[in-house]
């Protein structure tokens, strides 16, 4: 262990080994600091990789050259497309990781970065100067020095645990929690929020009658998360989940047993996240809600463990044992851990910058949990931006911030950084205004030139990427030229045009445009030789068919984009614009937004305020040139 | 804003009094340094007293003081308004006065853009209240008054809170797809929900035509050849108003134009050049202007002289006219012809002549009949009464029928919530829900003096 670094990444769950990964990638002197390095990467909750939304944060990770995607790919045992009857901006990959394979995988590819070194040790206190981040105190005082911090300390910060009336002071698995980092961290400023999450019990894999429940299949289509590898897994041999619900029994014993849940004693003070409530809010809170979906996950193909998806509670172990009995196909199941809650620190986001950077304290960047979020795809893209713009600075570069048109990545921080949360946050694809644009398919044309520009991404992918934009365009181009009119127009595609009358001659883009129609019927019908892979054709027939939507969207993007273009100067007085309401200008000096764009989009921030700061701004400006 | 405004509040040359309103953090001061009378900076709010105005010793007017203090004001600032006595010279010699003593003069609207602005009332409130100075008749008046009371701003509300609704189960679906028990929006059961939202959009259009006619009033034009008693029948029509003939200088003749009141609602007449066949240069450009102008017109009456044997070339003016409401009056029925009418069966028909005034009351209660007149009343409409909110609301119903006709056709779910975001968008720019950088700038170019 050396005493300095170029970065210390404090925490090694998802934030913090996308960070490393990225500083270290980027050839920075990295040192990750985590309590216990068998819990790298470590997947205290849900046996997931994706979801709605979450997956394509894992593609758009994947383009910008972080690791997740590759490493879910892996070690995943089910994968599944979402949404795929609800339409093509809001499909989304999700796999059920393995929870042995994926922070074996990832600690394999972290070692393999000669500049980054893991120490295992808990940090206790950061060194500050004039504002400026220094290093990190151990707890056995000993110091390490850095140029830039970047912090993602999970649920790790004066964590406890509760299980019915008891509470065990610490963090997940029983590790040990991080007491007075986040004290500290007050001392410096910080606003520190008290949020709260929970996980459900773990089911002995044999100990459940199967013929009482129904399976769910993964994708018999091969699919990936990354960009740069092909599918990794036995498309015909993946493991099943289960579903099951909850009977009349599991609510009455939650009824009966309500004042005894940690939830509902007043123990936790912690705030709950309303997308992932504990068994018994449902119930209460869904009152009229006969029964309640439930879902088997297996763990790992390594392990006996079933996580049950939707069932996480603070009751008592007791009550637990008689909730899990409740349940169709668990009467008998035996419970190797217990569900149980967790209330743990965190920072008020709206003490960022969009580049994940405190306004305290330079170069102390936070990502994950730390900041408000939930869930490892959210953490994950964050730890890489915190990583890359870690690294930026360092190299007095101009930080990597997405803008909400171009990445949910964007998205999820300017919500934080701009709205702030009172709840650990989820992404959702409802908050994404342009998620036409932001899809699955287009990750890499999105965000992967950000990706090679940073120097995550190296001229291999960069090449593939322009061949894939080139490809996309000759595609297009092939369809416009081509054109069909009666004479040469062939039987099997005319049988299948719904008004039979051919008036004029069509293009195949044209016909590309009617819900009947796919590329592929021209390349069946010999019109245009097949010359493209499948990505390639997916994009195109979606920019196609959706052209009028796209359009629409685009207009909207370029709206904003005139005012994310209005900048505003990060040391503006905000006091000293006139006519604020009051509550704006509380509100704009806490989070001194970087452009018009922004600032409209902050709660309580009303069109009048926006008009009279516009108006200050054009006068300050035109009075300086 | 930290200026303070003042403007005469009342219109110039009507009324025994005038009123100057000032606005703004030294209004009570300065006002109370041309005041003789109580100390007004010690009074309370909201009260009013009696003193003069003077300068430099000299009374220049008798008058009463209304003192309204912070944040109980329309601006939300302190307001004094002085009531002058002294007539149209006096009250502008109290103005130049409160210039000298430091006083901006508002610019048009900007009383209301300062309550805007403070937050005091919404976009649309702010809209309504230029309606209400313009108003000219109690419907107007009236009409603006519920706009003020937010009533559209609740029914748009309430519209934006279906569409939300609807909105939030769609993306349920989206967001946790693997829930198979939570309710899935189908075509079945969001196109009822969807074509209720057309609905009440549709019913803000319709309630808004009828909106137009309260505020606006009806536009007429009289159409007829030269001679038939066009000018005449405009003139019994405004001696019996006894409303105001004004003169509008046209490029080849005057055309006349007036006002009446038929029972609140007001009548714009409008008097246009005969209409002829003319080789005459200038003639032929007075013909045009008076066919355009009835294009714009809501009603048309055309006038056909009842002496005249030959009416081909009148049936087929009218024919030419494409216009969806014409009265055709056929004038000087004292004189007796031999003329039928079986031509005009289909039209709205009206004979009278202007000597009696025989056929005029006919001819109003046709105007009654053909606008529902007598059926529009204020106490239950909203309306959409500018052209903003009313191209706003038809674009918001183009949204709403694009996400029908895409469902039907099967376009996939989330593309149809586009459709659907921008209706609820569009709704909002209505009521100034939404940030628009040029908005606020056009709104309040179009506000009139004082408030």
């Amino acid at each position: 262990m050396k005493n300095k670094y170029d970065i210390i990444v404090v925490g090694g769950g998802h934030a913090g080994c996308e960070a490393s990964y990225a500083a270290a990638k980027l050839n920075f002197n990295v040192a990750l600091i985590t309590s216990n390095i068998k819990n790298i990467a470590d997947m205290p909750c849900n046996p997931s990789i994706g979801g709605t939304a979450k997956g394509i944060v894992v593609r758009e990770i994947d383009a910008l050259g972080g690791i997740m995607g590759k490493i879910a790919d892996r070690s995943h045992f089910q994968i599944k497309m979402l949404n795929n009857s609800k339409g093509p901006a809001v499909r989304s990959l999700r796999a059920q990781a393995d929870k042995k394979i994926y922070p074996q995988e990832m600690l394999k590819e972290l070692k393999k970065l000669k500049n980054l070194s893991i120490i295992e040790a808990m940090v206790e206190d950061i060194m500050v100067t004039d504002n400026n981040i220094k290093g990190v105190i151990l707890e056995n005082h000993k110091t390490i020095n850095c140029k830039s911090l970047i912090l993602t300390t999970g649920t790790y910060l004066k964590s406890n645990v509760l299980v019915g009336s008891e509470i065990k002071k610490e963090g997940p698995h029983g590790e040990r929690r991080s007491l007075k980092l986040s004290n500290n961290l007050k001392k410096q400023g910080f606003e520190i929020l008290r949020l709260k999450t929970g996980t459900p019990q773990r089911i002995e894999k044999n100990s459940i009658d199967y013929s009482k429940l129904k399976p769910e299949y993964g994708d018999l289509n091969p699919l990936t998360f990354s960009f740069d590898n092909p599918p990794l897994y036995d498309v015909n041999n993946q493991e099943l989940c289960y579903v099951t619900y909850t009977s009349p029994e599991t609510h009455k014993i939650i009824k009966d047993n309500l004042k005894k849940s940690a939830m509902y004693s007043g123990n936790v003070k912690g705030i709950g996240a309303r997308y992932c409530p504990s068994i018994e809010d449902k119930i209460v809170r869904f009152a009229d809600k006969e029964r309640h979906q439930l879902f088997l996950e297996p763990e790992s193909k390594f392990t006996n463990e079933i996580y049950i998806q939707g069932f996480s509670t603070s009751m008592p172990y007791d009550v637990q044992d008689k909730l899990v009995h409740s349940l169709p196909g668990l009467e008998k199941a035996k419970i190797l851990k217990y569900a149980y809650a967790i209330e743990y620190d965190a920072i008020n986001p709206l003490h960022l910058k969009p580049s994940l950077e405190t306004k305290i304290i330079n170069n102390l960047f936070t990502a994950g949990q730390i900041n408000g979020t939930s869930g490892y795809e959210e953490a994950a893209g964050q730890g890489l931006i915190a990583g890359i713009n870690a690294s930026l600075k360092l190299q007095n570069k101009v930080p990597l911030i997405l803008k909400r048109n171009e990445s949910y990545i964007g998205v999820l921080i300017d919500d934080l950084v701009t709205r702030g949360t009172i709840e650990p946050y989820r992404l959702l694809t409802s908050r994404a205004e342009y998620r036409l644009i932001l899809r699955h398919d287009n990750a890499d044309l999105r965000l992967r030139k950000y990706g090679y520009e940073v120097g995550l991404i190296n001229k291999t992918q960069y090449n593939k990427l322009i061949k894939k934009e080139k490809n996309i365009n000759e595609l297009i181009n092939e369809l416009k030229t081509k054109r069909l009119s009666k004479k040469n127009i062939p039987l099997d595609i005319l049988n299948k045009i719904k008004e039979k009358q051919l008036t004029s001659g069509y293009s195949l883009f044209e016909l590309i445009k009617r819900p009947e129609f796919k590329i592929k019927d021209c390349f069946n019908s010999k019109l245009i030789t097949n010359k493209y892979s499948e990505d390639i054709i997916e994009t195109t027939e979606f920019l196609i068919k959706y052209e009028g939507y796209i359009n629409k969207t685009n207009k909207d993007i370029e709206r904003l984009l005139k005012l994310e273009k209005k900048q505003i100067p990060e040391d503006l007085d905000y006091d000293k614009v006139k006519n604020i309401a009051t509550e704006a200008r509380q509100k704009l000096n806490q989070i001194k937004p970087l452009t018009i764009a922004q600032a409209s989009r902050i709660s309580g921030v009303n069109p009048a305020d926006i008009s009279m700061l516009v108006i200050y701004l054009k006068k300050e400006y035109s009075k300086n040139e | 804003m930290d200026t303070t405004i003042c403007a005469i509040s009342t219109a110039v040359g009507t009324g025994a009094i005038s009123i100057i309103r000032i606005s703004g953090k030294e209004a009570i001061n300065i006002v109370n340094s041309i005041f003789s009378g109580v100390n007004l900076t010690k009074v309370k709010s909201h009260t009013i007293h009696y003193g003069f105005i003077v300068e430099n010793n000299n009374k220049i007017d008798e008058v009463l003081i209304t003192i309204m203090k912070s944040p109980k004001t329309y601006t939300t600032e302190d307001i004094v308004e002085i009531n002058c006595h002294g007539g149209i010279s006096t009250t502008n010699k109290v103005l130049e006065i409160l210039l000298n003593k430091g006083c901006k003069l508002a610019e048009p609207g900007e009383f209301t853009k300062r309550a805007f602005l403070n937050s005091r009332i919404d976009l649309l409130k702010a809209e309504a209240i230029s309606d209400i100075i313009n108003s000219e008749t109690e419907k107007a008046r009236k009409l603006a008054i519920n706009q003020i009371e937010g009533k559209l701003s609740e029914k748009i509300n309430n519209i934006r809170k279906n569409i939300i609704e609807i909105q939030a189960s769609i993306e349920v679906n989206i967001d946790y797809p693997e829930y198979e028990d939570i309710e899935i929006m189908t075509n079945q059961n969001l196109l009822p929900n969807l074509d209720k939202i057309l609905f009440y959009i549709n019913e803000l259009i319709l309630e808004s035509e009828n909106g137009k006619l309260i505020k606006n009033g009806i536009d007429i034009v009289i159409l007829g050849k030269p001679n038939v008693g066009k000018s005449s029948i405009l003139n019994t029509l405004l001696e019996e108003d006894k409303a105001i003939v004004t003169d509008i200088p046209g490029t080849t003749r005057d055309i006349i134009e007036g006002k009446i009141n038929l029972n609140g609602i007001l009548l714009n007449i409008i008097d246009t050049a005969g209409l002829r066949y003319t080789t005459d240069f200038v003639e032929k450009i007075g013909v045009q202007k008076s066919l355009d102008t009835s294009e714009k017109a809501d009603l048309i009456i055309y006038v056909i002289d009842n002496t005249i044997t030959d009416l081909s070339e009148d049936i087929k003016k009218i024919k030419e006219l494409k216009h969806k409401k014409i009265i055709i009056f056929v004038n000087k029925n004292d004189i007796s012809s031999k003329n039928n009418f079986d031509e005009f069966n289909n039209y709205n028909i009206v004979m009278g002549n202007t000597i009696s005034k025989n056929g005029l009351n006919e001819l109003k209660n046709k105007i009654i009949e053909m606008f529902n007149i007598n059926y529009l009343d204020t106490k239950d409409y909203s309306y959409l009464s500018s052209a903003r909110q009313i191209s706003l609301t038809k674009k918001a119903k183009t949204a709403i029928e694009n996400a029908i006709s895409n469902l039907n056709e099967g376009v996939s779910i989330d593309m149809v919530t586009i459709d659907l975001k921008e209706c609820y968008e569009t709704l909002g720019e209505i009521i100034g829900a939404v940030y628009k950088d040029d908005l606020i700038d056009e709104m309040f170019s179009r506000f009139c003096l004082g408030k």
